[in-house]
């Protein structure tokens, strides 16, 4: 079991390793470049000193051994060109946090509200509940969340002044934006649960449970939960992951700082030192929590622990 | 009591009625279909679908307005005369919604076919061929998909300078076709492993044959409803790619393209930035009716 | 032509499970079959029938030891002669509804052999089809249905259609009737001798179920735990049982006779089967076997002859 995670660890590495190094090279080939816009008005000379001094003279390839020395000798990640000043590290840490905030607690209402709402479909299969929880459900996945984000913004804030509109700092701002971000892994949530909560609804170990006499809350809670809950925690990582992108759409519309946003700013910027760290950021937190739901699946599925293989 | 052999008579059994064919007679698909005839929702989604469709090739004709003319009546509102109104230059949104319907449209469509198609026959051949062959591929799927397809996408339609259609495909068909080819990849080992495939090959069945005649048939209900389930993420892939910036350029136009001009003016102009994105919404709430009821119409496992 | 169609010689087949271990499902077996005779072999659930039948047609490839066909090592096999091979041996399998192609209509399934090793014209396949279908006891209207429309004993002759399509010369039969019903098991057993008769094929017949182990074997194996116990002909193992599992195993059969002392023929056997992964060295049966002595536990006895082709792997007697 400890070999099977430190191989992942391994391969972890590795594969953010081929992204950094293949976004890297993408990155220039991106027509423009960060100082373009700072030094068109600038006599020549300058503008070379400016080029060496950020080492954008230097072929693409120099300069990624510079970037990844910098990573492995000093732990930087270097200085953002468009801001001097700012520490990529810092920057990310910063605007992760924020993006975090709202997204993490928009995903965990989401599955906790969507695993209640997906096993209360299934056993109430094909009567009104279930009806109206699957309505729900398709509408979460259908609607794009910057037709919500934006009605809602309408509505909440412009035709029934409730919330501030835009911006950051109360609590008061931050629900809004929860509540766009988590209809959407709600109504996934609701529709996996409901899913494998049938599947094993209707298996014979159910029907023996409550032969045995346990009430049926006691066999839900004992039984059908910890089966069934397993294709949802599969996505949950990802889920996760993804939050740290922030939703661009709903951190434009509320005008949150978040990192989705500063990442297209700085790719619009050309800023090459904190693309690369964005990138690195988000693809290190996304495999991270792909080994995570790796180990809680070997961990609560004892098939994956003895025969030492994925019985699906 | 004693039993003596004289008290029984042998009644045998009733062959004919042992015999007797459990079943009307039809072929999977004519089954299927009339199955997917009974879900009432999942054939008004066809129908749904299908009038989008018809309406993005043939609006324009419809309203009688080109969707590129501009004119004085500006930001109105929707009437008799502009039925979804017009925007900001004066062109009929109605028009304009339905053009940007067939790139929507076709972006999704055909995004969605090629990384099925893609992924089903990579994973296919990852499953058959097994052993060390299928370690290394799923290794790729794998290195793959841990991608963000967010960074792989922006980069990507940053890198090509004309936006078009065709660029913008390839930047969501990168990362795409990984998903297909795990699920073609799961279906195709358990069917490898069944008694059937197993007893072709003891007669002696060519491994083509056995693909041919066994593997595809089996898998195309999975493929299938893998695809019709992509469709609307693409779509919706698109209109994420347009609203952030990195979309269609004009004077091309997509659903996604008209929602995110749309939303300068949302506060005004509401009408413009709705009918867009209800168009989205509605297309990829038919097709994710549409896909449910086609999954419970293919799967055998529901027969009666 | 020889007389011994089939020779396995010390058989084995070990697959690797997690963690390095090894699950011995055939280990050390040997046993031959001559032309034209039923062998049944018999034994619990996990004993390495069904995967000795299986290498039997090269569908595995033995760890160790070997397959003879007539003669030949199935393993050195050209292309040509595996072709010929496939179309000699086949099978019949267990599940009914699992071994049929749901997409596929009878006639296709059973032509779907006759493809690769006849050239018929369609008409005279067709024929052949409605030759097959009647000699299984099926009218020729089911050449065009599909297999959800029949019953489990129907598709299993379909099955077994199937391989009679490629006229082989031996037929691995693996638990052919345990999914069916009681009243349908006796038809398909009498099916199965009745086309044995008519063809002059042989058969592996694989199953659990002792009394039609009987009723269709010239010579039948017992196995426990991947090992052959004890071989000899059928009348001759079940009136005089040698091998202490064989002994408790014919004990367990019901027999149709109310007035029988059964409780105390009856011989139980204590312990649990272990596993098959990693067996210890020693006489597989050792640890539940009410005879077992130091020596059965160290060295695995090999089969002995007691005359009158019965072999018994046993230290005792």
């Amino acid at each position: 079991m400890v070999k099977y995670i430190l191989k992942r660890v391994f391969y972890m590495f590795l594969v953010l390793f081929i992204v950094t190094t293949i976004t890297f090279f993408l990155m220039h080939m991106i027509p423009g470049d960060p100082l373009t816009a700072l030094v068109q008005k600038l006599p020549e000379q300058t503008k070379i000193n400016y080029y060496a001094k950020y080492g954008l003279d230097k072929p693409v390839y120099e300069q990624y051994f510079v970037f990844l020395k910098g990573i492995f000798t000093e732990g930087t990640l270097g200085e953002s060109i468009r801001f001097p000043g700012r520490q990529v590290l810092d920057t990310i840490q910063k605007y992760a946090g924020y993006s975090s905030e709202i997204g993490l607690v928009a995903v965990l209402i989401g599955f906790i509200i969507g695993i209640v709402l997906g096993t209360v479909s299934a056993i109430k299969q094909n009567k009104l509940p279930d009806k109206l929880i699957s309505i729900i459900a398709i509408l979460g996945i259908s609607l794009p969340v910057f037709l919500l984000a934006s009605l809602f913004q309408y509505l909440f804030t412009v035709k029934w002044p409730l919330f501030p509109t835009l911006g950051w700092g109360t609590p008061a701002h931050k629900i809004l934006p929860i509540l766009c971000m988590s209809f959407s892994p709600l109504a996934t949530y609701t529709r996996y649960m409901r899913s494998s909560v049938l599947d094993v609804i209707n298996q014979d170990y159910i029907t023996m449970a409550e032969a045995k006499g346990m009430s049926f809350a006691q066999v839900v809670r004992r039984h059908v939960l910890r089966n069934s809950i397993l294709p949802s925690l599969t996505i949950l990582g990802p889920n996760i992951a993804d939050v740290f992108t922030g939703s661009f759409v709903i951190e434009s519309i509320f005008a949150i700082p978040g990192l989705g946003s500063y990442y297209i700013t700085a790719v619009n910027d050309r800023d090459f030192p904190m693309i690369i760290g964005c990138a690195m950021f988000y693809t290190g937190i996304y495999i991270l929590s792909l080994l995570v739901v790796d180990i809680l699946y070997v961990i609560i599925d004892p098939r994956i622990r003895l025969t030492g293989s994925n019985s699906k | 009591m004693e039993y003596q052999e004289e008290m029984f008579t042998i009644v045998g059994c009733d062959e004919a009625a042992s015999e007797a064919i459990a079943r009307p007679q039809t072929t999977y698909w004519r089954d299927a279909w009339r199955r997917l005839k009974q879900n009432k929702v999942a054939i008004f989604a066809m129908i749904m679908l299908i009038l989008i469709i018809l309406l993005s090739l043939f609006g324009s004709q419809i309203c009688g307005y080109d969707h590129t003319k501009m004119s004085m009546d500006m930001n109105q509102r929707p009437s008799l005369k502009h039925w979804f109104g017009t925007d900001k230059l004066g062109r009929d949104l109605f028009a304009r919604v339905f053009a940007g319907g067939r790139i929507s449209l076709m972006i999704g469509i055909l995004g969605a076919l090629i990384t099925t198609v893609f992924g089903s026959v990579y994973g296919s051949i990852s499953a058959f061929v097994g052993g060390k062959v299928d370690a290394i591929m799923m290794r790729i799927v794998e290195i793959v998909s841990s991608i963000p397809y967010l960074i792989v996408v922006i980069m990507l339609s940053l890198m090509m300078n004309d936006s078009g259609v065709g660029s913008i495909l390839l930047a969501l068909c990168i990362v795409g076709w990984c998903q297909t080819a795990r699920l073609v990849r799961g279906q195709v080992l358990q069917l490898v492993n069944s008694d059937y495939v197993i007893a072709a090959r003891t007669l002696g069945v060519s491994n083509w044959k056995i693909i041919r005649r066994h593997m595809i048939p089996n898998t195309m209900s999975v493929i299938i409803v893998n695809l019709t389930f992509r469709i609307p993420s693409y779509i919706f892939s698109e209109a994420f790619l347009s609203f952030v910036g990195l979309g269609i350029s004009s004077p091309n136009t997509s659903w996604g393209m008209l929602a995110s001009a749309g939303k300068e003016t949302m506060l005004f102009y509401p009408y413009q930035m709705f009918f867009p994105a209800l168009m989205i919404a509605l297309t990829m709430l038919s097709f994710t009716l549409f896909g449910d009821g086609l999954r419970d119409a293919l799967d055998p496992k529901l027969r009666r | 032509m020889a007389e011994t169609l089939l020779q396995v010689e010390n058989l084995k087949q070990y697959f690797p499970v997690s963690h390095g271990n090894l699950l011995k499902a055939v280990d050390g077996v040997s046993f031959s079959i001559q032309r034209g005779e039923t062998f049944g072999l018999v034994g619990e659930s996990g004993c390495g029938k069904s995967t000795t039948g299986r290498a039997v047609l090269g569908i595995y490839k033995p760890t160790e030891g070997r397959v003879l066909y007539d003669g030949k090592d199935i393993s050195t096999y050209t292309k040509q002669e595996r072709l010929q091979f496939k179309k000699n041996a086949q099978m019949i399998f267990q599940d009914p509804y699992a071994c049929l192609d749901p997409r596929m209509t009878i006639s296709s399934i059973i032509k779907e052999g006759m493809e690769v090793h006849f050239r018929y014209t369609r008409q005279e396949a067709d024929i052949k089809v409605k030759e097959l279908l009647a000699a299984v006891g099926l009218t020729e209207d089911y050449a065009s249905r599909f297999p959800h429309e029949l019953s489990g004993g129907q598709r299993q002759r379909i099955g077994i259609a199937r391989a009679l399509a490629v006229k082989p010369e031996f037929i691995v039969c693996d638990e052919p009737i345990a999914a069916l019903d009681v009243s349908i098991q006796a038809q398909v057993v009498n099916l199965l001798m009745r086309v044995q008769q008519e063809r002059g094929h042989a058969y592996l017949f694989i199953s659990h179920d002792l009394m039609m182990v009987r009723h269709i074997s010239n010579h039948v194996g017992v196995m426990y735990l991947g090992s052959l116990v004890e071989t000899a002909p059928a009348e001759e193992i079940y009136k005089h049982p040698c091998h202490p599992y064989t002994k408790a195993l014919f004990s367990a059969i019901p027999k149709p006779d109310p007035d029988a002392d059964w409780a105390n023929t009856r011989m139980k056997l204590e312990g649990e089967v272990p596993s098959p992964i990693n067996t210890p060295p020693g006489c597989k049966f050792c640890a539940r076997c009410p005879y077992a002595t130091q020596r059965c536990r160290e060295e695995a006895p090999q089969l002995r002859d007691l005359g009158n082709q019965h072999k018994v792997a046993c230290f005792l007697d």
